[in-house]
């Protein structure tokens, strides 16, 4: 293809996007309130499943050693924790430790009275998972350890967050698939209306001897800028909802911004942005390349 | 064999070759039965006959809209019954088409409906510049260059339809019904501008219900009647099928 005829292709691309503003518009609407929907729920959903993390990396498990277990196996029990690979991080927590902040937490600045250590037997490693749906795993495996006395867990909140992580998982993912459905659906009736107007216009390159190829180009340009279009104006939208949203909740609801971590409007666009530009852009991408092919045989 | 032949086997300067052609659309009786044609390269021919006598899909069958059901047919060259998809593009190019309706792009002016046939051929713009004017001259509308179809009269888009099929130096000019829209002084300086062509060595294929234009000019007269040539004179006139 000559550089001019490239020009000329990308041209006309964009001179269709003001010839048949209707046929934009209205591409654009589509385009954008699907997408827009989309990357709602996705920052929506973003948010709990990065609520529930936070929530699971602060669950530990915590194991308790026989008594008078000397302190060369104490730190062999801490290397084969550490290299399980569902484990975060384990820390070695004394007794000493313990003492000293049961002692601080109930007695304060008051003499206690003891005049040795009453939880001697107290030292353990406190385990932090990296998914909390392994934990029966881990404590099976940490039980059946010798030197081992005690495994403390909280099952009822390892499985709740299990339970409410693979819920979210599973609604997402059917929602999305919907409104992708829904999104394909009517930009493609959008694209083929348009495009039906302006069969005419095919039939008449082809009549005088234009290749599909130069047929297409004209179309695909469009059809991906529009899908560009359509995708830049809700990820601009829901930036502004998204920070406005923020705002309202730390101003009004200070409890609930100490209690849930939201995530950072970038972490939310780090992953929204190509996908909706890449949902948008292949889109009208396809949508055209589908819809001018059935006009071709001319 | 005949049936099979290729570029360098037509005989003579003969550019369009109909051997027993048949088209017949799905379950229905067939529209061309047995068609025999042979046109020289240059010749001026009228295709004549009633509504349904076949002449439209003579000229969709030599612009490879359609195929043929049996038969062959060899235009400049071309197998149009083996011909592959992506290869007709280019022997479009060597084809010049004016339909009744103009067809004309209702959103571009003269000058781009004109110049798109030669950014089809992958013309430099620098080309364009220089080939568009002068076959808007021809046609005698260099002052309405930026004028869009609806601000033209029937006669003046047929003109603008007739620069956009010469501007690539098509070897035939299809015009099917090129007057049917026009009145008869429009008409005739449109059949003015087609002798015209034709006097320049371009080969013009006319379908016409046009009698007085038939008759007046006296050039090659195919006559169809229901699918069938009922006459092919040099020099003829408008059959009366009564």
């Amino acid at each position: 293809m000559r550089i001019s005829s490239f020009f000329y292709t990308v041209r006309q691309g964009i001179r269709n996007l003001f010839r048949n503003k209707w046929f934009t518009l209205a591409s654009i609407a589509t385009i954008s309130a699907c997408l827009f929907l989309f990357g709602l729920f996705y920052a929506v959903v973003a948010n709990f499943q990065h609520i529930v993390r936070t929530a699971e990396q602060g669950i530990s498990v915590s194991v308790f050693f026989d008594e008078g277990l000397d302190d060369s196996r104490i730190q062999e029990i801490g290397e084969l924790i550490r290299r399980r690979p569902e484990v975060s991080n384990a820390e070695f927590v004394s007794a000493d430790q313990v003492w000293e902040e049961f002692r601080t937490e109930y007695f304060g600045d008051y003499e206690d009275g003891f005049p040795e250590n009453p939880l001697a037997n107290s030292a353990h490693y406190d385990i932090y998972l990296n998914d909390v749906s392994m934990q029966s795993a881990l404590v099976t495996y940490l039980e059946s350890l010798s030197g081992v006395r005690m495994v403390n867990r909280s099952e009822l909140v390892a499985t709740t967050l299990t339970g409410a992580n693979a819920l979210i998982a599973y609604v997402s993912m059917g929602i999305i698939a919907i409104l992708f459905a829904v999104s394909v659906f009517l930009i493609s009736n959008t694209v083929m209306i348009g495009i039906s107007v302006r069969k005419e216009e095919i039939n008449i390159m082809k009549y005088i001897g234009a290749t599909d190829f130069f047929v297409r180009s004209p179309f695909v340009i469009e059809g991906m800028l529009i899908g560009l279009i359509g995708a830049a104006i809700p990820l601009g939208i829901i930036y502004g909802v998204y920070n406005a949203v923020l705002a309202y909740i730390s101003e009004r609801f200070p409890m609930l911004v100490s209690l849930l971590s939201f995530l950072d409007i970038r972490d939310v666009f780090n992953v929204l942005t190509p996908v909706s530009l890449g949902i948008g852009i292949g889109i009208g991408f396809l949508g055209s390349v589908v819809t001018v092919r059935k006009h071709l045989r001319v | 064999m005949a049936m099979k032949k290729k570029k360098s086997t037509v005989p003579g300067d003969e550019i369009i070759t109909l051997t027993n052609v048949c088209k017949a659309y799905s379950a229905g009786a067939p529209t061309l039965k047995n068609v025999n044609l042979h046109i020289k390269k240059g010749e001026f021919v009228f295709i004549v006959g009633d509504s349904g006598s076949g002449k439209s899909t003579l000229i969709k069958l030599l612009l490879r809209e359609l195929t043929i059901t049996s038969g062959y047919i060899n235009v400049m060259g071309y197998d149009l019954s083996r011909i592959r998809h992506r290869k007709i593009p280019k022997f479009r190019r060597n084809l010049g088409v004016v339909f009744q309706d103009f067809r004309l792009l209702k959103d571009r002016n003269v000058y781009e409906n004109v110049a798109f046939a030669q950014r089809i051929i992958q013309k430099s713009t620098k080309e364009i510049k220089r080939n568009v004017p002068s076959i808007l001259a021809v046609v005698g509308l260099a002052g309405k260059y930026k004028a869009k179809p609806k601000q033209l009269s029937g006669g003046e888009q047929q003109r603008v339809a007739l620069a956009r099929a010469l501007v690539n130096k098509p070897t035939i000019l299809l015009a099917d019904e090129p007057t049917g829209n026009l009145d008869p002084k429009n008409s005739w300086e449109i059949m003015k501008l087609l002798e015209q062509i034709n006097e320049n060595g371009t080969t013009v294929i006319v379908v016409t219900h046009n009698r007085e234009i038939v008759n007046a000019m006296q050039k090659r007269v195919v006559a169809l009647k229901k699918g069938v040539i009922i006459s092919d004179e040099e020099k003829g006139g408008y059959i009366d099928e009564d």
